[in-house]
């Protein structure tokens, strides 16, 4: 009997030690076929403004409340309109500043005289929640410089974006860190349509403004 | 009469606009910019950049510290005490502070996405969040569970009654972890979705914001913790299968006594996770007398159930690709064009905008679904073969002298340690 024991004994300490083997290689082997595939400076997400469709979903579907996606304008394109689309709600009687006349629901648009006849238009982050009236707005009937970012001091960066998962545009991407945002007055034109799937944004990739 | 023209000016502009809008809707640069006189110069916006990639390689040596601790707390300490504190800590860091989206869980789908596509590298932090916690279970079981994952503390500390669940139904629901598992590959594979992210229970409470149904997932869960401890881990846990299995295989393991065995008996309603295997008083004596040729046909049926599983799953596939958002929208185009169902989800409106051609997108559903195909028989195989396995073990009968922990299922909690009257002097 105690031989009898031992001799199993001795299986099944082999068949552990096999079942280790066979465990292992997998395992020291799977961060050698990911070392291809891998980068170390890793992703964020960010909007592609040229893929965005201002379907309102930013505000409510980011994990964070208000919504981490925030509105920006890109001066070099704005047309500094004093008749602003994205500032003025359409059909509004005058053309003044009052709340009745603002097309943004939280009243996060700044506007200041420059000199006859324009005006400058900013974002007060801390009022934008994201929701797209104005770049609707601006992309309508203005020069479309207001669209929106994710806001990289808020996003908290999860490993999939909730917007990304409900962006009807697929314009939610994953874009390498170090350049983390996809900003709309830098692009490049792009010689041909990019896939639908693309991860890395190759077209606003290392262009700055000049003198910035 | 000029006043009254006056009035309809706005809505004179925005009628031109309106056309203007319809004739020009792809340029969207209407107005130059303008040439300013005063020397204006528009202000530079200040975008931020988030914590830099080396944070994460300190998250990651914070994980190994932390894993180390519990290896040393749950193996040579033996202190439930130090891991319930190491469990506070894990909440805190991994948890509160780093809100949860530097995961363990989650990065399978990172590698699943990293190793069928070209088109994505995984982080490196990902990465090590992945095999980081398997190295450590092949060392020394299941100690990312007891007190490093958030998820797992967060449980942990909750549960303050033990009810038991009966064998059958336990049995029964520690499947689901697998099929979770393997429908999260293959959709993370295929690039419909993060399944696991999606249905994170308690990422919500770590950033204390989130929608409601995952509050109410995580709050029940949460709830049904607190009598049938850590119901995440057991029954949802995709991670948890993969540390099962390499925990099987671990060079050290906690044990429930800390010298020699004396089979009192008194831990065996120590472990709430039914995860202690009980020693056979008498081998000689009280073993049934088990056929081999029941142990021979379940071993045969191990390649009967992979290869029918396989089959099922290559048959569930088109079914399964409707997760894939790419998918949805054209079956729902196919049913505007088919049966005069409108399309009126969002993702369609946006198609529409978008001017893609049908047949695109046809061929795109196709190509996703074909790849659905391809990936389906190989998770239907592995649930066979888990399921195969797991039943023939049921017919071949280890003697054990001893009470000891089920290495694949044991969290490596401790709580069975003050039920073993077995105290060393040091």
């Amino acid at each position: 009997m105690e031989k009898d024991g031992n001799r199993k004994g001795t299986r099944r300490e082999f068949v552990r030690s096999a079942g280790k083997l066979i465990i292992a290689v997998p395992v020291l082997s799977l961060p050698v076929i990911l070392a291809k595939k891998m980068d170390v400076k890793g992703y964020v997400w960010q909007i592609d403004p040229y893929k965005c469709t201002s379907c309102e979903q930013c505000k409510t579907a980011c994990v964070m409340t208000p919504s981490a996606v925030k509105c920006t304008n890109a001066y070099p394109m704005c047309g500094y309109c004093d008749f602003c689309p994205g500032f003025l709600r359409q059909g509004a009687k005058k053309f003044s500043t009052a709340a009745e006349d603002q097309l943004c629901p939280t009243g996060a648009i700044k506007r200041i005289f420059v000199e006859e006849p324009y005006f400058e238009y900013s974002i007060n982050e801390k009022l934008c929640d994201g929701c797209s009236k104005c770049v609707k707005g601006c992309a309508d009937f203005g020069n479309g410089s207001l669209y929106l970012q994710i806001m990289h001091n808020l996003c908290v960066n999860c490993n999939q974006c909730a917007i990304a998962r409900i962006c009807p545009s697929d314009a939610v991407i994953r874009v390498p860190a170090e350049e983390p945002y996809l900003r709309k007055e830098l692009k490049k034109e792009p010689k041909e349509p990019l896939p639908r799937h693309n991860l890395t944004q190759a077209r606003f990739k290392n262009n700055r403004l000049p003198g910035s | 009469m000029k006043i009254t023209l006056k009035k309809y000016i706005p809505y004179l502009v925005l009628a031109i606009m309106l056309v203007w809008h319809t004739v020009t809707k792809a340029q969207e640069q209407r107005f130059p910019r303008p040439e300013f006189e005063g020397g204006y110069t528009f202000p530079e916006h200040q975008f931020q950049y988030q914590r830099g990639p080396l944070w994460e390689y300190m998250d990651a040596a914070v994980l190994v510290l932390a894993l180390s601790a519990a290896s040393w707390l749950a193996l040579k300490k033996r202190s439930r005490q130090g891991l319930i504190w190491l469990s506070v800590f894990s909440l805190a860091y991994f948890g509160f502070y780093r809100q949860g989206c530097i995961c363990a869980i989650g990065s399978i789908q990172n590698v699943s996405l990293a190793l069928f596509n070209d088109d994505y590298s995984m982080p490196f932090s990902a990465l090590l969040f992945f095999a980081i916690p398997l190295l450590f279970a092949l060392l020394s079981g299941r100690v990312f569970c007891a007190g490093v994952c958030p998820l797992g503390a967060i449980q942990e500390l909750t549960g303050f009654r033990q009810v038991k669940v009966p064998r059958k139904v336990e049995g029964i629901l520690s499947a689901i972890p697998f099929v979770y598992l393997v429908l999260a590959i293959l959709f993370a594979a295929t690039k419909s979705q993060f399944l696991i992210c999606r249905y994170d229970p308690f990422v919500g409470i770590f950033r204390i914001d989130a929608p409601y149904t995952m509050v109410i997932f995580g709050s029940l869960l949460l709830v049904t913790g607190i009598f049938v401890n850590r119901p995440y881990c057991r029954y949802i846990c995709p991670y948890g299968v993969l540390q099962n299995i390499f925990s099987r295989f671990s060079v050290r393991h906690l044990t429930i006594t800390p010298a020699e065995c004396r089979n009192c008996r008194l831990c065996e309603s120590g472990c709430p996770y039914d995860a202690i295997l009980q020693s056979d008083p008498d081998p000689a004596k009280k073993r049934p007398k088990r056929s081999w040729k029941e142990s021979v046909l379940y071993f045969l049926l191990i390649p009967v159930m992979a290869a029918s599983l396989a089959v099922i799953f290559y048959n569930l596939a088109p079914s399964l690709a409707i997760v894939n958002d790419d998918v949805k929208l054209a079956r729902e185009i196919r049913l505007e064009k088919e049966s005069g169902i409108k399309a009126v989800s969002k993702a369609a409106v946006a198609y529409f905008e978008s001017g893609k051609s049908e047949k695109e997108l046809y061929d795109e559903e196709q190509l996703i679904i074909g790849r659905f195909k391809k990936g389906a028989p190989w998770i239907g195989i592995f649930l066979g073969l888990s399921l195969g396995i797991s039943m023939f073990r049921l017919t071949i009968r280890k003697i054990r002298t001893d009470y000891e922990p089920d290495r694949g299922r044991c969290y490596s909690c401790g709580k069975c340690f003050r039920y073993c009257p077995v105290k060393l002097n040091t």
